[in-house]
């Protein structure tokens, strides 16, 4: 679009019958432009993610296989069959399990840290650098780091117990063993999934709350200081009621990330062992797309969507009741 | 009395954030060491893993560089990233412009929607996708990628970008237009110029989020000379039930590092588009 | 109530003294003001009594008692912030009621006191609002009545009303005086303007740089000031300087008057040409700017006349000015230190 002057130009236009008289332009429009603005980002989205929506959802009523894609509609017989399963509803159970007990440890954990970070101190940069890496690196990447700290027979945790006396001995606290198996024991799998999700998160929420703490004026606590408040009174009556919105949004992200994960799963257990530490998510992709099974692996995965849904909702209350003052 | 307090205060502090950066820094330095020790120094149980037993060594890297198809990977992860920002960009910058001015309900409603589909995950589409993507003939090759990532890169580049454009004032735009441009001239000539930096954070983001995107490309490619970093260094990298320690680790740290580096950089800005566009509303 | 005095006080951040060996001591139940421009200390020292900032060098003492290191509450002290600081998630009935939940006391009591302070500044009707709920000078009534809600025995104030629109302003700070005349509070108060600080302190404490100027009631500060920091600081128009031979003279606008309005004449007075170049009628008085027939550098020079004497005065004309003896300052021109000597502070 040329820059000129309105009155020196003649008007191409499409409004009025009239050359001349009313100088706009096709793209003064603002309705128009704004329409055409953002056209290609909604027919973008509805043809990559809202029509394989509806497509998902016919794909759990139907029967399709990869041999046999058609959409031949059989009602609920797949939801059936998948509720049935004692390996679905074992990754159901997981999936809730490991979303919420990683994401409440991380909102305490991080609450922790955002207020450490919040100070100044020496080697800050460093420190930040490192505390951000679980999430600035791929996450299948730094999952790998993850599969040998817990591999079953040179974990160096294992190492640091040995040497503790604490494992491998016969009289040791956590077994005679000379190895937890940390990937291979179904109760210890859920729990180094639980903790590589920890890991990962951390980072996410510790930014967010910063962001939060740093939304405080700093004069509130200073007059409830004043006030003869001392650390705890201030940060349970003052900073924790107002960082609540932004607790939540970090809450609800880290939920909705660990829920919908497949990687970290896929990548230190495969699912295994025997399917203990399965979720939604990996189940899906094994059925659906290894096993070919599409119908069941869409029926498994839609069961994702209602949580999802429900936390969306959450997220935008929270979001539009996050003013401070 | 004083001092005392102030001492325990600053070693909690010290305490607290050594002992995260150290939980968070653990898997990455253990790469970094796995990456230079022999074979028989890191298979060896009951050796100090924490040290260099034997001396260190070239031969993982030089394995991964030049054994296995880690560059080719390397390659294939860029050649999508550099596609889908660009993609990203011609989507998303007039998406959140148009969305950053304009008001009223129909406006906002629109931009939290596009937000909302950041949230619909990959594991519920994969499956439509793949057929969609077979559809279009693009399976096994990185058009797959380069079709199906701006579904998450769309959605949140344009939220972020809707921060960065409203906290550019109304004013210096209908300046513009009373000094003679149109809406589209006030937006080229003044508004993109003074958002370099919003557009380069969605640059970075669009591009690590490539990068780091697993599932799909999971789903899409199994031919190994078309995988990406993130999905050629866990499966190529192992020969059936073994696991090629040295070479993995070097692989995984190398990509991790570039990318963290950037991300780090850029997260500050982030930080003020993210307040200013969730805090706000 | 108690006395507040700094000995010595100094305050430097990375080499540069915000603070710079400031003596002080109020008197009790006195309204003390610490006045001076943007970036000359007066909130840091503020928040040295208050123990929000550590002092690198130097006493703070309160009631007799040597508070420095001691921690905010500990000290007995209320303050207002210029943002009042309310807290935004508690009612105005919580907000008034936490200094006291703080210190341990029962529920009962805890009412009772705040309905007393509620009262007091004829707030009841707002206890169950939130602070966003309530306009500036309701805020500011907040502020103050949780302030005092513990009987604190120095009230600290930093710009409270720089947030309110002029019109309130001048309300407000009639309130905030006779509150503290009726309760006899010592009270330290920060800020800019010099209207304010001379309607309302009993002393003014003029600080620049960092250090104290001078310690006097207004009257003091205004008609004999310390030096020249002082001289130009106070009063609106500020005082005329000029150079005359090895000194400089200063005398207010409102004392330079034309010759025949001039309260004294012959020897009590000393006449000067002027020049007129602008005059601006303000209503209740008219400012003429011109040049006085001196041989120096410094010869522009305002008068302020009040509206009551009709004498015409006309842009580009002379005519003879004059000042009375008793009105004229010297000041030692390498130091600004005045040289007529001011009174005892």
């Amino acid at each position: 679009m040329r820059q000129t002057v309105e009155a020196e130009r003649p008007a191409p236009h499409w409004e009025d019958g009239q050359t001349g008289a009313r100088q706009r332009h096709f793209w003064d429009s603002e309705k128009r432009l704004a329409v055409v603005m953002i056209a290609p980002a909604i027919l973008y989205i509805a043809c990559m993610v809202g029509f394989p929506l509806v497509l998902a959802i016919l794909y759990s009523l139907s029967d399709a296989t990869t041999g046999d894609p058609s959409l031949h509609l059989v009602g609920l017989k797949n939801f059936r069959d998948i509720l049935q399963d004692p390996v679905f509803r074992k990754s159901l159970g997981n999936t809730f399990i490991f979303a919420l007990v990683s994401q409440t440890l991380v909102i305490i954990l991080s609450q922790a840290l955002a207020m450490a970070l919040a100070k100044e101190f020496r080697g800050k940069w460093l420190a930040r650098f490192f505390i951000l890496l679980p999430w600035t690196a791929p996450i299948a990447l730094g999952t790998i780091g993850w599969l040998w700290m817990l591999d079953s027979i040179f974990s160096p945790f294992d190492w640091m117990l040995r040497e503790a006396g604490l494992l491998g001995t016969k009289n040791a606290l956590l077994g005679p063993l000379s190895n937890l198996y940390w990937l291979g024991e179904p109760a210890l799998a859920m729990t180094s999934v639980i903790l590589v999700h920890i890991w990962r998160i951390m980072p996410l929420a510790t930014v967010i709350l910063l962001a939060g703490l740093s939304s405080i004026p700093q004069e509130i606590l200073e007059a409830a200081e004043v006030d003869g408040a001392g650390f705890w009174r201030r940060h349970l009556r003052i900073t924790l009621p107002l960082l609540r919105p932004i607790i939540s949004i970090a809450f609800l992200f880290g939920l909705v990330f660990t829920f919908t994960d497949m990687t970290v799963v896929y990548v230190l257990t495969r699912g295994g062992p025997v399917h203990s530490t399965q979720v939604l998510s990996s189940w899906a992709f094994f059925k659906g797309i290894e096993g070919g099974d599409l119908a069941q692996g869409a029926a498994t995965a839609i069961f994702l969507f209602p949580l999802l849904a429900g936390v969306a909702v959450l997220i935008l209350k929270m979001a539009r009741r996050s003013e401070v003052t | 009395m004083r001092s005392l307090k102030k001492l325990m205060e600053r070693a909690t502090l010290y305490g607290i954030v050594t002992f995260f950066a150290l939980f968070s820094v653990f898997p990455f330095y253990w790469m970094l060491i796995a990456m230079f020790k022999r074979d028989h120094d890191l298979f060896n149980p009951s050796a100090n893993p924490f040290l260099f037993n034997e001396p260190a060594t070239l031969e993982h890297l030089r394995m991964l560089l030049y054994d296995t198809l880690f560059l080719k990977y390397l390659w294939n992860t860029c050649v999508v990233g550099m596609s889908v920002v660009v993609i990203t960009l011609i989507i998303a910058v007039p998406a959140a412009y148009s969305l950053a001015r304009w008001s009223g309900r129909w406006g906002e409603n629109l931009g939290i929607g596009i937000f909302l589909t950041y949230l619909v995950p990959p594991t519920l589409l994969f499956i439509p996708l793949s057929r969609l993507v077979g559809f279009f003939g693009l399976h096994e090759s990185l058009g797959a990628l380069i079709l199906v990532y701006p579904t998450f890169t769309i959605p949140f580049c344009t939220w972020l970008l809707m921060g960065f454009f409203k906290s550019i004032p109304k004013d210096i735009e209908e300046q513009a237009m009373i000094d003679g441009c149109s809406r589209m001239g006030a937006m080229v000539k003044i508004i993109f110029p003074l958002s370099v930096s919003g557009i380069l954070t969605v640059v970075v983001f669009a591009f690590t989020l490539s990068m780091h995107e697993f599932i799909y490309a999971l789903a899409f490619i199994s031919v190994s000379a078309k995988k990406t970093i993130s999905i050629g260094v866990p499966t190529e990298l192992v020969r059936g039930d073994v696991f090629r320690w040295g070479p993995l680790m070097a692989g995984a740290l190398i990509a991790s590092l570039p990318v963290a580096v950037i991300y780090t950089f850029f997260l500050d800005r982030f930080i003020t588009g993210f307040t200013m566009g969730a805090v706000k509303g | 109530m108690a006395q507040v005095e700094t000995r010595g006080l100094t305050k430097s951040f990375s080499g540069v003294k915000a603070v710079d060996r400031v003596d002080l001591a109020s008197r009790e139940g006195e309204f003390l003001v610490l006045l001076g421009p943007s970036g000359c200390g007066k909130t840091t020292l503020l928040r040295m009594i208050a123990g929000l900032e550590e002092p690198t060098s130097g006493d703070v003492l309160i009631g007799g008692r040597v508070v420095t290191h001691l921690p905010p509450r500990v000290r007995n002290i209320a303050m207002v912030f210029q943002s009042y600081a309310l807290y935004p998630h508690m009612s105005v009935l919580k907000n008034i009621a936490f200094p006291l939940q703080t210190q341990g006391m029962r529920k009962g009591a805890v009412q009772e006191k705040v309905q007393w302070a509620a009262g007091m500044f004829g707030i009841q009707h707002l206890l169950h609002r939130k602070p966003r709920e309530l306009s500036g000078g309701e805020r500011q009534r907040v502020a103050i009545a949780r302030a005092m809600v513990r009987n604190p025995s120095v009230f600290l104030l930093d710009e409270p009303l720089s947030n309110l629109d002029a019109k309130l302003r001048t309300a407000a700070r009639e309130e905030l005086q006779q509150f503290q005349r009726r309760v006899g509070i010592t009270t330290i108060y920060v800020t800019h303007d010099q209207v304010e600080a001379m309607g309302l302190g009993d002393r003014i404490v003029v600080m620049s740089d960092g250090r104290v100027r001078q310690i006097g009631t207004p009257r003091e500060v205004y008609q004999y000031p310390a030096d020249t920091f002082v001289a130009a600081f106070l009063g609106s128009p500020p005082m005329n300087l000029v150079e005359r031979e090895d000194y400089l003279m200063g005398f207010r606008p409102e004392s330079f008057l034309p010759a025949e309005a001039c309260r004294g004449e012959g020897e009590a007075v000393e006449c000067f040409e002027f020049v007129v170049t602008w005059v601006e009628d303000l209503g209740s008085d008219r400012l003429v700017y011109g040049d006085m027939g001196l041989q120096s550098a410094h010869r522009h020079v305002i008068s302020k006349i009040p509206a009551n004497v009709n004498l015409g005065i006309e842009g580009g004309k002379t005519y003879t000015f004059a000042v009375l003896k008793e009105d004229l300052r010297f000041f030692d021109p390498k130091t600004g230190l005045t040289v007529n000597g001011a009174p005892e502070p």
